[in-house]
Parts: structure tokens; sequence; C-alpha cells
């Protein structure tokens, strides 16, 4: 295919996941916003106000990043997991798969779509942060590239648990026991530093932690790891991810018989 | 000039050992409406879902209009365009965006692709029904929905598997007029369709495949002249409680009382009626039994079936 029409497959692509999580709104753009005014009035409003500061900051301000950074995590993988797997479950798969789009076109673009809606996401939390709290940015492209960046490697996640799994169950499995426990374990309402040494040593391992500290150390200029060791860690994830994902793909694991 | 669809040797296991395909050698020349025919599990579906590289292959060749799908898959699918069996696309979208979207797969942006969109949504009578969610389409406008998504991108060959399943009547005959008017402007249409009638109504070739392999590949015309028998359905003035005795013809009453006569190529019926005449057996009309692939279809796949047992046999 020429550059223009491997263009126009990727947009449209990309056009129809934005289609898709709009179209349901209630269930993809409103929940994230009300679970996070929940988080932001009892965990930083009622109970925040008796913990104090944390890393020279409110404790509303430590965990607005964490909170953030957790609603992009979650709503890039779940996007791209539940609308590839309802598309081989519904079959409309095969509408890509007759088609002359390349693998890696069909890839950037479900990646793409699920960076949309994370990231809309995290616009939309940002906002109703914004109502609790004041909010500086440290060092804006730190924040800018670690929130894309986060977006698409938990986008080729979910990617590639919609091409293994083989029944609904399977797609739920992976965000509530492996994302939703080293989400809340990665530091987001807390910093490390106040864990005993080993749990400290055992943190250093969840590859949230470096995430959600790479998107702090962007807002508030504080960080439990090296922001720059978080950039690099996640560049090497998505690489790695990407070419699993490629690898699926050609071989048509799961999508083809 | 280069054929449409050539398939050598191919062959398919699947996963659990079951070898669905067992050598398939199979050509469709430029604008012939195809129809591959077989009972179910026969192949049939594999072998086009491996054209439209919706199965892998095992082994053999696949080209369409002479790009082979192995080293020029791409220009192989831009002229190709698939009708599956069953309902493929998201229910939940409106029709003219499953059809728009199709196109933009093929990479036509989206001016072109909606004015394609409505040439092939009016032609098959769903331009109405543009903004309507695919649920709320009838079985019937979902097939049509199916027809018009394939044939957006405006391929050369349009593949159609079982397009009528479970259409009424008169739509699968409004479909069938649709079909052969986009085959004589130049589309080449390979069909399957348990609808024997079907396939002797609209294809010039015809391929029957069974248990994996091709039993009969030739024209129409040629394979209906292998029937060295053709039956006719007599209706007469008189009920009939029993089928007369006549020389040299077999005949019988049919479920609609009427007298079905075989008689032999050649045999002519003059001497079937003066036989008639004689008992007092009045014709008030006469017709030639229309399916009559389908008794050239059963025949030969009980062939293939009597020698498949008798190869088991060989090798047991």
């Amino acid at each position: 295919m020429r550059i223009e029409a491997l263009w126009v497959a990727f947009y449209t692509i990309v056009i129809r996941e934005i289609r898709r999580f709009t179209r349901i709104w209630p269930q993809t753009l409103l929940p994230p916003a009300v679970t996070m005014t929940l988080y932001f009035i009892i965990f930083g409003n009622l109970i925040g106000s008796r913990i104090g500061q944390m890393g020279g900051f409110t404790y509303m301000q430590f965990i607005v990043p964490g909170l953030i950074m957790m609603a992009v995590i979650t709503n890039s993988y779940s996007n791209v997991v539940s609308s590839f797997f309802s598309m081989k479950f519904q079959r409309s798969i095969e509408e890509l798969l007759v088609s002359p789009v390349p693998n890696w076109v069909i890839l950037a673009g479900y990646v793409t779509g699920g960076m949309a809606r994370g990231l809309g996401i995290g616009l939309i939390v940002t906002l109703v942060s914004l109502a609790f709290t004041h909010l500086t940015i440290h060092n804006l492209p730190m924040v800018v590239i670690t929130v894309f960046l986060t977006s698409a490697l938990f986008s080729v996640g979910g990617f590639i648990n919609a091409m293994l799994a083989t029944k609904f169950d399977d797609i739920s499995i992976v965000p509530t026991f492996v994302l939703t426990p080293l989400t809340y374990l990665g530091g987001v309402f807390y910093s490390i530093g106040l864990l005993p040494d080993f749990w400290q040593g055992v943190s250093m391992a969840n590859p949230i932690l470096y995430m959600v500290n790479g998107f702090r150390y962007g807002i508030l200029g504080v960080s439990d790891v090296n922001p720059f060791v978080s950039l690099g860690m996640i560049l090497v994830f998505i690489v790695l991810l990407s070419l699993v994902a490629l690898q699926m793909l050609q071989r048509g694991k799961g999508i083809r018989h | 000039m280069t054929n449409a669809l050539e398939i050598e040797g191919l062959t398919k296991q699947y996963g659990d050992g079951f070898q669905a395909l067992k050598g398939i050698d199979l050509h469709v020349r430029q604008g012939d409406f195809f129809a591959l025919l077989g009972p179910n599990g026969a192949g049939k579906s594999t072998t086009l879902g491996i054209v439209s590289s919706l199965v892998n292959k095992t082994s053999g060749k696949v080209r369409v209009f002479g790009h082979d799908i192995d080293t020029h898959l791409v220009q192989a699918k831009l002229n190709l365009g698939v009708v599956p069996q069953e309902f493929n696309f998201n229910q939940f979208e409106k029709v003219f965006d499953i059809v728009t979207t199709q196109a933009g797969y093929y990479g036509i942006p989206l001016g072109r692709a909606a004015q394609s969109a409505e040439k092939y949504l009016k032609q098959l009578g769903l331009w109405d029904k543009r903004n309507t969610p695919a649920r709320m389409l009838s079985g019937g406008m979902k097939r049509r929905l199916m027809i018009a998504r394939a044939l957006v991108h405006e391929p050369k060959l349009l593949i159609l598997d079982e397009p009528t399943a479970g259409v009424d009547i008169e739509l699968r005959r409004s479909m069938w007029a649709f079909l052969e008017q986009i085959n004589r402007e130049g589309t080449t249409i390979i069909l399957t369709t348990h609808y024997l009638e079907e396939a002797e109504a609209l294809c010039r070739n015809i391929a029957i495949i069974d248990r994996g392999r091709i039993v009969k590949h030739t024209s129409k015309r040629d394979l209906l002249q292998q029937l060295s028998v053709e039956t006719f359905i007599l209706d007469t003035e008189q009920e009939l409680e029993g089928a007369p005795t006549l020389e040299g013809v077999s005949c019988r009453i049919n479920n609609e009382g009427a007298l079905e006569v075989d008689v032999e190529k050649g045999q002519g019926l003059n001497a079937v009626f003066a036989q008639l005449d004689a008992l007092g057996i009045k014709v008030v009309s006469m017709r030639t039994k229309a399916n009559r692939l389908e008794e050239l279809f059963l025949r030969l796949v009980e062939e293939n079936a009597s020698d498949s047992a008798k190869d088991l046999e060989g090798a047991a």
C-alpha cells in the first residue's frame, strides 16, 4: 500500500476506536470521573487533611499525579483489550484480516485509539482535580512524555491480552489481578520512603512505580526514583511488547485458524 | 488471459490433526460466475478462508489475478471482496459507517468511500437504513450489507460463502439479479451455496468438493450432460392412485400427486405418451424436474464416499 493509503487505513482505525468509546460514554468516560472525584473527596480531603504533608506537599497534591496516571493506565489498557476482543468475539476482526492493512498499522491504530481514551480520561481527571487543589507543573516535557509513553505501553499490553483471550473472563483477569494491585502498590497513595527497607526493595520491582513517580516528578518535582530511568524503562517495554504483539499478529494467534 | 483465481495443491491440516483439504487444484477464469459446491464440512469455507486470508494454509499455492498470496498478498487482497457465511460486522455500528470504514481499510479516503458506499447501498436497497445500527436490520438486510461492504473497494473478484442462506425467495431472486448484473459488468464471482437451484440458475462453471478433494471441476453444461436420465413431471387430469406400469421407463407418484417419469437420453417421449394414452391417462401439463444438478451432486458425493470407504478398507 502507498503511504497515503496507509495513512487513510490508520486514521480509519483510530476514528472507529474514538467513535466506539464516545458512543458508550456513560460506560467509558463518566465512571473514571466519578471514581476519581470520590478518591479526591475521601482520600484527599477527608483522610488527607489528617495525614499532613508528604514529600513537602499536601496529601491531596501528592496523590493527584498518581490518580491521573492510574486513570490513564487503566483506561488505555481496558479500551484496547475490550475493543479488540469484542471484534474477535463478533468476528468483525475479519474486516481487517481480509483487507490489505499491514499488521503494524493495525497495532498502531489500536494503540492510538487506546491512547486517545487514556489521555482523554487523564485530562478529565486533571480538570476534576483542579476543583480540589492547585496544580503547578514542574517540568512540562517530562509530564507530556511520561503520560504519552505510559498510555502507549498499556495500550500495547491491552492488545496482547486481547489477542490471547479466548473468553470474556480472560480480559478481566489481568486488570483485576495484576494491574490494580500493581497500581495501588505503585506509590499512588504513598511515598515508598514510608515503607520498611525490604518492602521498598520489593516496590522497586513494580514497573508502575516508575511511571507514577516519573509523572509525579514532572508535576511536583519530587520522585522516589530517577525519572529518566523511568522513561528508559517505559521505552524498552514499549519496544519489547510491540514486537511480541506484531509477532502474534503475523502468526494470526487467536484470530486465524 | 490471467485467471481470476488459481489454486494448486492446497492442503490444510488443523491443529487437532483434521485434514480439511487434501490437495485442491482449482482455477476460475476472469469474468466467470463459478460455484463451489459440497456437503457440510467438505472444505468449501476452508478453501475460501485461505483465499481471503482468514485461514492459514498448510501447503500449496493460491494466486488472485496472478498475485501469489505468499509473495504479493496486498495486491491479491486489493482484487478481492469477501462475503462470509456468518454475520461478521460490529452489530452496534451504523450501516453507513460499516461500509465506509471497510473502504478506509483499503486506503480509500472518506469522500470517495462515501460515494462508493452510497452507490452500493442504493443498489442493494439499504440507503434508507444507512443511519440504522446493524443489529436493527433483518437477516436479509444484513446479508445485503455484507455484499455492499465487500464491493465498496470495487474488487475484481467477489467471493460469496452461502450468500442467500436464510433469505426468503423474493429477496433471493433480487440478490441473484444484482449478482448477475455485477457479473455482466465484469466482476468475477465465486459462490458457495446449498441451494443447487441457485448454482444451476447463476453459474457457468462448477466444482464439487467433498472430504477435502475436488471430485468434479467442469462447466455446468458438461456436468448436466452427464445426466443420462432426465426426469419429467406430468400433471394428469385425474389423480392417480398408483404409478402405472410403463414399458421402458420407470415412473412414480411424487409428493404432490403428479407422475414423475425417468426418461433416458435419446429415448423420446412419444412412446411414454402413447402408453399413457392407451391407459386412459390424460396429461394436462408437463415440466422438467428443476433440481437436475441436485441429482448429479448427490450421485458424485455418494461415489466419492464409496471410493473413500474402499481406500480405507485397502489401507486396513
